[in-house]
């Protein structure tokens, strides 16, 4: 079936514009993760990661 | 707070575990019977279902969804519970879940060695098993979405962010991937062809590799391996950026499994940049998982867990640098179709899924069972044979690998190729691949010990098919004021999967998007015809007996391919290919030219080697095919096959069916009257006349005016 859409995206105007936006994207998530983690409280990721240690007893 | 009491489902962590243990024994001894048969070719024992195109797939199937797939819900059922201090949301669903995903496991166990197949790799079995993985994948994530929103534990850990992740992507890869449309009960036709369909399939490929055999196990990992060691990861904030950036990346870097193809260079190129990218999360992930052992290095030697933990991880860290290495072009062109890519993929598989598992479950039964294990002197021993069993694997496969592929690009002084007979570069490797066997054989062994650990442990201790245990609920009204946008996130399991689905898609569509709409990503070749009814059902037939798991079709636009082989391979010659068959192997040659006027051999020449190909090539270790010349062909869904293809795209003429049993019986009549000359009489309903004509049309299109001139 793909025949019936093969050819309809081939003349979207302004297509080179994607490449440019999904590099933003993923850019700007991974800024934002790196910010996120640095500024983490220390508190906070003793928590989490304490989780599977949590329950030793059971 | 008010503590709630509620139990931990152990039975449905029990089922699994036991089916683990189980199809990874099969599963491995189906490995070894296929390394014994390259060495001993007569190890099918003269019949079809033992035959060694059939079992490949079914040795990698049983390892991939049935030693490592009970092995993930074993891991994830047990893990999910506890970090989400919960029962499974639904026991049925639980059950559900196990006895569906056995029954398609016996389904492929059946179907691959009648031949059943779509020829994909790692996605082999037909389309009902297919609707059936669908639905029961769809199960497990609905029962774990569930568990997760009926949570006492508001933090999701980061394992199970990796658990959520491997659920959405595999289910996108494996629709995606299954597009195939129906001939009979037991015969599809991919959706894709050619160019894109390998584009599609090694997107699949390489990334059930990272969905399903590396997150599911990543996430075992982040609880495991502090659990054994008790102590926590060594650092959760790198565990963050090794989630996202793994997906993220993983995702993009199926096409290194075509470098050199008729893949459009760019894709090409993106897949190497990705993969070359990867090492980064992969290390990372790596190196946290061996620092949360620091300072604890004195129980490593101790526990047997920790041992088989310690050497998964660092088997990851080999193997993902290793991948990266293999994408970068240069060395691909060494490497790839040669033995080298066995040793990486069973680096991956012997030591990090293989030891994970095993260290995993040294630390499950006892826990469950309530006791100790029985043996750290034989859980000690087995780690040791497992590891040898590794390394006599891995280092004779990298030495054939290299050895094989010197020899195919070596030339002679005077210009010509030095081993101009693809079987010298063959009958070279039999110690090497012996060798293989051995460390296969020893792994093995390694496994067995394994069992028999587990069964004398259990034994001695005594089952907790619930284990109680009590939490306080979790608030309802819980504000989340002044929280962080990903702590936000790491508590709202829905949208994570939307946005962990988002990442794994956008590098999906970027990279087949252009394939499928760009014209000129393809250009077609008005010589290539598309596939006679003849052909069509030889070449199922080369489908069915799994040729394409030790020929490739595909010529690299090497000096040393194209004197071997002739004219390199373009992607408009597999415009009409339902499914591609380039394959990723060359026990044997490529079969890509087979057909041109300089491969071409006689009719009589492929009767008798399809009969015993050591009649005609001394040496050979090709199976025997006798079958083809005894069974009648069954040519009866002709019809539905042409208006199949039709229906995908290749033009046969409307109303071609009608006469399609006509070209058929004319083309087969010629074959068996040429053979009939050469003092051969056989049938024109046998098999054997459809693969003849299908292995002459192969790759001679573009001749045509050359072969019509003489």
């Amino acid at each position: 079936m793909l025949k019936f859409i093969k050819h309809h995206m081939e003349s979207i105007i302004g297509i080179e514009i994607y490449p440019i936006i999904s590099f933003l994207i993923f850019f700007l998530f991974f800024i934002g993760v790196g910010i996120y983690v640095f500024t983490m409280r220390k508190q906070e990721v003793q928590e989490f990661e304490n989780i599977p240690l949590d329950n030793q007893n059971l | 707070m008010q503590v709630e009491k509620f139990s931990y489902d152990n039975e449905i962590v029990r089922k699994f575990l036991i089916a683990s243990v189980v199809f990874g024994l099969v599963g491995m001894l189906v490995g070894l019977t296929a390394a014994l048969q390259i060495v001993f070719p007569e190890l099918n024992f003269g019949i079809p279902y033992t035959t060694f195109g059939r079992i490949r797939p079914l040795h990698t199937n049983a390892i991939i969804f049935a030693f490592v797939g009970n092995g993930i819900f074993a891991g994830v059922y047990y893990s999910l519970q506890r970090l989400l201090k919960t029962r499974m949301w639904s026991d049925a669903l639980s059950n559900i879940n196990f006895w569906g995903w056995q029954l398609i496991i016996l389904a492929a166990a059946i179907s691959l060695p009648l031949g059943l197949t779509t020829g994909k790799e790692y996605a082999e079995l037909e389309w009902p098993i297919d609707i059936a993985i669908t639905l029961i994948w769809v199960v497990f994530g609905l029962n774990m979405l569930m568990t997760i929103l009926n949570r006492r534990e508001r933090h999701l850990y980061v394992a199970i962010w990796f658990y959520i992740a491997t659920f959405v992507t595999v289910a996108m890869l494996h629709i995606v991937n299954s597009f195939e449309l129906p001939v009979s009960l037991f015969k599809s036709y991919s959706w894709y062809a050619g160019v894109q369909d390998a584009l599609v399939q090694w997107w699949y490929g390489h990334n059930a590799v990272a969905f399903f055999l590396t997150t599911p196990y990543l996430g075992l990992m982040y609880y495991f391996v502090p659990k054994a060691a008790n102590r926590p990861v060594y650092s959760y904030r790198l565990s963050i950026i090794h989630f996202w950036a793994l997906i993220f990346l993983y995702i993009w870097a199926g096409p290194h499994h075509l470098l050199y193809t008729s893949l459009p260079d760019w894709a090409q190129s993106l897949g190497t940049v990705f993969s070359v990218m990867l090492i980064a999360p992969s290390w990372g992930g790596m190196l946290n998982g061996l620092l949360t052992l620091r300072g604890a290095w004195d129980r490593v030697r101790e526990s047997a867990v920790l041992k088989f933990m310690v050497v998964a991880i660092t088997a990851y860290g080999m193997s993902t640098f290793e991948g990266p290495m293999l994408s970068l072009k240069n060395v691909n062109a060494i490497s790839h179709f040669s033995d080298w890519t066995i040793a990486h993929v069973h680096i991956g598989g012997l030591g990090w899924n293989g030891f994970l598992t095993f260290g995993m479950l040294y630390y499950l039964v006892p826990k469950m069972w309530g006791t100790q294990l029985k043996s750290q002197k034989l859980a000690n021993a087995h780690f040791w044979i497992g590891t040898l069993g590794i390394l006599f694997y891995a280092i004779p496969m990298y030495w054939a690998g290299f050895t094989q592929s010197s020899m195919w690009k070596q030339f002679t002084d005077e210009g010509f190729l030095a081993y101009p007979n693809f079987l010298e570069t063959v009958t070279q490797l039999m110690p090497m691949y012996a060798l293989r066997a051995f460390g296969g054989l020893l792994y093995l062994i390694g496994a067995i010990l394994w069992v028999v650990n587990l069964v004398q442990t259990a034994k001695q201790g005594s089952f907790m098919k619930n284990e109680e245990a009590e939490a306080p609920a979790l608030a309802k009204a819980y504000s989340g004021k002044g929280e962080d946008w990903h702590r936000s996130l790491e508590r709202r399991p829905i949208q994570f999967l939307v946005l962990s689905l988002i990442a794994v898609a956008i590098g999906g569509v970027i990279e087949m998007m252009p394939t499928f709409l760009v014209k000129s990503n393809i250009p077609t070749i008005s010589a290539v015809k598309p596939y006679t009814p003849l052909e069509l059902e030889g070449r199922d037939i080369y489908i069915r007996e799994g040729c394409y798991n030790c020929h490739s079709q595909m010529v690299r636009p090497f000096r040393s391919e194209t004197e071997r082989y002739g004219e390199y391979s373009k992607a408009g010659e597999n415009v009409y290919d339902h499914p591609f068959l380039w394959g990723s192997k060359r026990t044997g040659p490529d079969l890509a030219r087979e057909g041109s006027p300089k491969l071409r051999k006689s009719n009589l020449w492929h009767y008798n080697h399809m009969m015993d190909p050591r009649t005609m090539s001394p040496g050979s270790i090709m199976p025997p095919y006798p079958w083809l010349i005894e069974q009648d062909l069954d040519y009866s869904s002709i019809q539905g096959k042409i208006s199949a293809m039709r229906t995908l795209g290749v033009p046969y003429p409307e109303g071609y069916e009608e006469i399609a049993l006509d070209d058929y019986n004319a083309q087969a009549e010629e074959i068996v009257a040429d053979l009939s000359a050469s003092g051969v009489e056989v049938s024109k309903d046998k098999e054997i006349v459809a693969l003849i004509a299908y292995l002459q049309k192969l790759g001679r299109d573009i001749y045509e005016d050359e072969l019509a001139n003489n």
